[in-house]
């Protein structure tokens, strides 16, 4: 790999460890990945956020480099912590568990980290542009960034986009290359797609059928943000693709090389038995939506479901801390709160002490966390669209 | 036998070695530096100070971080040799500071032969052969 006379310096630890280590570590991940060379990057988006994911090693790792002056060079946000930080106490979250977390964050704060604490960067004020070099980890969010904005970033594991941050680039390989964005398999969906859930259960089922590769998507007719955003992390969860493109839809389509693929067709039926598949309980304990974090759009329909009515079970939705804000504003949450919901902030089900707080059978409308739950929260899974998980759960 | 630097530094010691990858996450404990993963060949071994031979990392990417652990609790292996090093072992090997070697042909190192490894230099060199 090709390194500037700056970058060597910065690797024989003439501009101290924190940056020596850092970049040794990009520099060998170029190494592996046969990178030519580093590339600027305009952003990061950091994983490795919450306790219950990183634990003790991880957060003595971001206390100790904190501790020894790590600066983030360019806009970095962080993915969703374990916990609520406003309100974890109010919902119930361990304080052992909050303590912990807070840690975490005093650590990414002094390093000049926003504590954006979202997987949704691009809703919450990192929007990069179309071609921008990134370096972002959190798969749904680099799936988004790719496909729907037509950016550049490889799938980044949580310290090598740390990593990037600090040293402000990235090796230059895989997806910011036009020559590997290109789809090699053409998916055809023959069956009509409602709800956001329907996307998330078409993601599933081609993430499990074609794992790692760029899938073209030719039949879907319109798609809203939401339901890409939906499509994007189901596939990058049930799968690893970090790139799509979808015909007429995604800015990168119309200039792809699509001759000559292997092609899938997803018809009815296959959506049908992703919906079986992840169905694994019944009767939930709570709802939660918001996987990825909701639009403000997803907020007020939901307020627009819940209004006048009363519910059984408890219904969270999970967003940005911007986000709930401007639902605040709007009188959505005071909307939810009546009908016994509430507006989660900062966190995510999939990462938070889910199992610890009591819960056992979670209903849900994302692909992704129907994917997780039952692993990394050992859950049981309701996965259905919004209208039936309410429906699950009136009074 | 000469492989790829991918964490530089020189180191001496013991081999253990695994023909399994090793996930570090979930399968070493991270204040012990004991492998605790289910039925795996090194279930209930020490891996502190040893040189650990396996072909390749494998599990959450949060394994980085535990191999930081174990350097930071001081049972961390003496160096690693891999077959093939993946990016989670990469990482942590590169964050902790552990001198680490891959594309070395592992079937020529035996459980218990003392192993010098210079990864500065992409070297490994087996110093005493176990009977």
């Amino acid at each position: 790999m090709y390194l500037t006379k700056e970058e060597e310096k910065i690797l024989n630890g003439e501009k101290g460890e924190v940056l020596e280590r850092m970049f040794r570590l990009l520099v060998r991940l170029g190494d592996i990945y046969g990178a030519n060379k580093m590339i600027p990057i305009g952003s990061a988006q950091v994983a490795g956020v919450s306790y219950k994911s990183i634990g003790e090693p991880g957060t003595q790792f971001l206390e100790d480099i904190a501790s020894k002056g790590a600066k983030v060079k360019v806009l970095t946000y962080l993915n969703p912590a374990g916990i609520d930080l406003e309100n974890w106490k109010e919902l119930g979250f361990p304080e052992k568990f909050a303590k912990n977390q807070l840690r975490i964050m005093n650590a990414f704060k002094k390093m000049g980290i926003v504590i954006s604490s979202t997987c949704t960067p691009y809703l919450a004020g990192n929007l990069p542009k179309f071609r921008e070099h990134i370096s972002w980890s959190e798969s749904s969010a680099v799936s988004f960034a790719n496909s729907v904005i037509g950016a550049r970033t490889n799938r980044e594991g949580g310290p090598s986009a740390l990593a990037s941050a600090i040293c402000g680039v990235t090796p230059n390989y895989g997806l910011h290359l036009w020559e590997n964005r290109q789809p090699n398999i053409i998916v055809e969906v023959n069956t009509d797609l409602k709800s956001e859930t329907d996307f998330g259960a078409l993601g599933y089922y081609v993430g499990k059928q074609i794992k790692d590769r760029i899938p073209y998507f030719k039949g879907i007719k319109n798609a809203t943000t939401d339901q890409l955003k939906s499509l994007g992390a189901a596939m990058a969860a049930s799968g690893a693709i970090a790139l799509y493109h979808v015909e007429n839809l995604t800015p990168e389509a119309d200039l792809v090389d699509k001759k000559s693929l292997e092609k899938i067709s997803v018809d009815n039926r296959e959506i049908k038995e992703t919906y079986e598949k992840l169905n694994t309980g019944k009767d939930p304990d709570i709802v939660i939506i918001g996987c990825p974090h909701a639009s403000l759009r997803e907020i007020a329909e939901l307020a627009d479901r819940l209004r006048n009515k009363k519910l059984r079970k408890p219904i969270w939705i999970c967003t940005s801390r911007m986000i709930k804000e401007a639902a605040k504003r709007m009188n959505y949450e005071e909307i939810i709160r009546n009908a016994g919901g509430k507006i989660v902030a900062d966190t995510c089900m999939v990462v938070s002490p889910l199992e610890e707080i009591g819960y056992k059978t979670t209903g849900v409308n994302s692909g992704k966390a129907a994917n997780y739950l039952p692993s990394f929260c050992k859950q049981k899974v309701v996965f259905a669209n919004i209208d039936k998980l309410i429906e699950n759960i009136e009074e | 036998m000469k492989g790829r630097t991918i964490s530089p530094g020189k180191a001496e010691g013991t081999a253990i070695v695994s023909n399994e990858p090793i996930g570090f996450y979930g399968g070493i404990d991270m204040n012990t530096g004991i492998v605790i993963e289910k039925g795996h060949p090194l279930e209930g071994k020490s891996i502190k100070d040893k040189i650990l031979v396996f072909p390749c990392g494998k599990g959450s990417t949060v394994g980085s971080y535990v191999i930081y652990g174990l350097k930071k609790n001081n049972v961390a292996p003496a160096g690693i040799i891999n077959k093939e090093t993946e990016t989670i072992v990469a990482t942590g090997v590169i964050l902790a500071g552990i001198p680490c070697i891959d594309q070395i042909d592992l079937s020529k190192i035996k459980d218990g032969d003392v192993v010098k490894l210079d990864a500065d230099k992409g070297e490994v060199i087996i110093k005493k052969q176990r009977n």
